[in-house]
């Protein structure tokens, strides 16, 4: 038993059943972040948290305690929603206290409580304001301060940093870092953005269509993806899938795969147990980064595959270049350090790293443990 | 071509003015000025006597009252009718937006029926029930006829703001501990400015122009202004005061036209507030 479990949760709405049988139990202190694409469902199990959404069946307990039917002021948490919710009436310095005012809290409480959060969010300044005149990165750090006035067992985040732009997102980020580990309050935190999930998270919880796909920390996520939804969902750009045939050379198994002229080529997998599948197609999943040129590839990996294929088209984005082939008939991405010498329509040697290579079972589209 | 626009615009402004104009001079000439002729003069004699006889002393009905006990009668109708019809319409927009439930939109399509049924079919199943309820021939009675009739546009006008307004910010509320009322009292009537504009000048003007009701439902001690100004337009006895009628007439506007003066500006606004986004 966690700190905060999900108990086989489910959501229906009328017939409809947004969310299917969510195990998820997260430990004091941990941050989890929830992903996945629109509609996933991701801000109705948060919901379910707070108790602003009814849990169809199930169980939700935080330390312990069922929190089925318990109103979402009782449960000891605090929310920070997409669009801020900043009461627009109020005073910055208002917004948060709002909460202790309602708990019965006294005033000189709550004005230690207001300049304890102001300063550690360096929102002193904006107190008297009232939200309209705020910018969107005060309003994020005001409605910040009015979670964290209370001190909660969990913190619920749903998609807080959306609508900032670009930049501050990123400053935001770190931010939201910093806190966590200062405070080390449970988090939970939905996103639509892999990035925010993989930088910020103790462990993600990667959903789609109301199923949580996969459960585990962001590494683990990453390298080890359990289904192809996972694998091109986590990373960007996203994991090369592409389809192969096992085949034995001597007791290894090898990838074979085409050419852009169909050319067969083959690559050995790491994996030893793909063995059993001899003779049968998969689909074989490389991330951008496993494919370089054969100067910067791996020197730590022990299996390193080298194709010459045909360049379609590169994409010079910075840091990076990226060169685009046909491989196994799909369009499948290197990523190149930006000095590397590739061009459209050349044939360039490229390093392919398998230590890294996943395979995936193409009926179930569920990975081939190893 | 502008100046044409110009021309043709104040010569609509001066002919809807017409009336007004009558009404003013008339009100402050002598009685003589007016049936010799002359409608159309600017007085030679200044007076307010017809004001002031309209206003304390002139007859209404049998007694020789002027209009001023009718103004507090309406006064006393109208201020509490406003307050309450606004304020159920708010809580009604609150609850029909913010804590649906089965059937919600069948209600409110209720309600709305409401704001098309004419006056005139009420009348006797009102009259029923206001002398069941022991409220016939008071303001009290008046008071509910008409937050009865209006709670459908108020709620109206409210649903429609609400509709607009931040569903996120009711849940904020239910977790920082704020329970029904609280969140209606501190978080959505503060942000109702406009909608609440929109609300009271209409419920004003309305119950405070209302002729049906106060003739049919009033006693001569809770009687409205309306009424009174009728009583004493129709006087049959005695020479024909018009200039006293017509100072009568304005004051009976007067109070309406201040609603709208003061608040007027807001009316457009507010209206226009859900569609832009509140
Ligand atoms: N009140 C409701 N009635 C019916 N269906 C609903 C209701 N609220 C949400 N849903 C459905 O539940 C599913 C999950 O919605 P949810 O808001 O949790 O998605 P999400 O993962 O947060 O998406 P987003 O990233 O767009 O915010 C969606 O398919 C949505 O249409
Ligand atoms: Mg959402």
């Amino acid at each position: 038993m966690g700190f905060l479990d999900i108990d086989n949760a489910t959501k229906s709405y009328g017939s409809v059943r947004v969310l299917h049988n969510v195990d998820i139990s997260v430990e004091e202190g941990e941050f989890l972040a929830l992903v996945g694409p629109s509609g996933c469902g991701k801000s109705t199990l948060l919901n379910m948290i707070a108790g602003l959404e009814e849990i169809t069946s199930g169980e939700i307990r935080i330390r312990g305690a069922v929190m089925n039917g318990v109103h979402p002021s009782k449960r000891n948490i605090a929310m920070v929603f997409q669009s801020y919710a900043l009461y627009p009436n109020m005073t910055a310095g208002q917004n948060i206290t709002f909460g202790l005012e309602m708990h019965g809290v006294p005033k000189a409480r709550r004005e230690q409580a207001r300049q304890r959060v102001a300063r550690l969010l360096q929102i002193e300044h904006l107190l008297n304001r009232k939200p309209g005149s705020l910018s969107g990165g005060q309003r994020q750090r005001v409605a910040m301060g009015r979670a964290l006035v209370r001190n909660p067992d969990v913190f619920l985040f749903d998609e807080p940093l959306s609508n900032l732009d670009a930049k501050l997102r990123v400053d935001m980020r770190t931010e939201i870092k910093k806190l966590h580990q200062t405070l080390g309050t449970t988090v939970i935190y939905v996103t639509h953005d892999q990035i925010e999930a993989m930088t910020l998270s103790t462990r993600i919880a990667v959903m789609n269509g109301g199923y949580v796909q996969q459960l585990g920390k962001p590494q683990e996520i990453y390298d080890t993806p359990a289904n192809i939804f996972v694998a091109t969902f986590m990373g960007s750009p996203a994991m090369n899938v592409l389809p192969a045939r096992v085949m034995m050379e001597g007791t290894a198994p090898v990838a074979e795969t085409a050419l852009h002229d169909g050319t067969p080529v083959r690559m050995p997998f790491s994996q030893a147990n793909l063995a059993q599948w001899a003779g049968r197609d998969i689909l074989l999943g490389i991330r951008p980064e496993s494919i370089t040129d054969e100067n910067t590839a791996d020197r730590t990996s022990g299996n390193i595959a080298r194709l010459t294929n045909r360049v379609v088209i590169t994409e010079p984005a910075g840091s990076d270049t990226f060169a685009i082939m046909t491989l196994g008939g799909r369009d499948v991405i290197a990523r190149m350090r930006s000095d590397a010498k590739v061009a459209p329509g050349i044939d360039f040697t490229f390093a392919v790293n398998m230590e890294k290579a996943v395979a995936f079972d193409p009926e179930t589209k569920e990975r081939i443990a190893s | 071509m502008r100046a044409l626009i110009y021309l043709v615009l104040t010569l609509c402004a001066l002919f809807y003015m017409l009336p007004l104009y009558v009404m003013l001079v008339n009100s402050v000439k002598p009685l003589d000025e007016i049936t010799g002729g002359g409608m159309m003069n600017l007085p030679q004699v200044f007076t307010l006597v017809p004001w002031a006889r309209a206003w304390s002393s002139a007859q209404i009905g049998v007694e020789p009252t002027g209009l001023s006990p009718y103004f507090w009668n309406s006064i006393r109708m109208v201020v509490p009718a406003v307050a309450i019809s606004t304020l159920l319409g708010a809580l009604n927009g609150y609850v029909l937006t913010k804590w649906r439930f089965k059937y919600d939109t069948i209600l409110f399509g209720l309600m709305l029926f409401a704001c098309f049924i004419p006056f005139q079919v009420v009348l006797i199943p009102m009259a029923r029930m206001l002398g069941l309820m022991g409220l016939a021939g008071t303001t009290r009675g008046l008071v509910l006829v008409h937050v009865v009739y209006g709670v459908g546009f108020t709620t109206l006008y409210f649903r429609n703001y609400y509709a607009f307004f931040p569903t996120e910010l009711v849940r904020a509320a239910q977790i920082d501990g704020a329970g029904f009322f609280r969140i209606f009292w501190r978080i959505l009537l503060p942000s109702s400015g406009p909608i609440a504009v929109v609300s009271i000048i209409w419920q004003f003007t309305n119950i405070w122009n209302d002729f049906l009701f106060g003739a049919s439902f009033a006693d001569a001690n809770s009687q409205p202004m309306t009424v009174a100004l009728n009583n004493l337009v129709q006087a049959s006895h005695g020479v024909k005061e018009y200039n006293v009628h017509f100072a009568g007439a304005i004051l009976a506007a007067m109070p309406t036209l201040l609603v709208y003066i003061v608040a007027g500006r807001y009316f457009v606004r507010g209206l226009m507030a859900g569609s832009v986004k509140g």
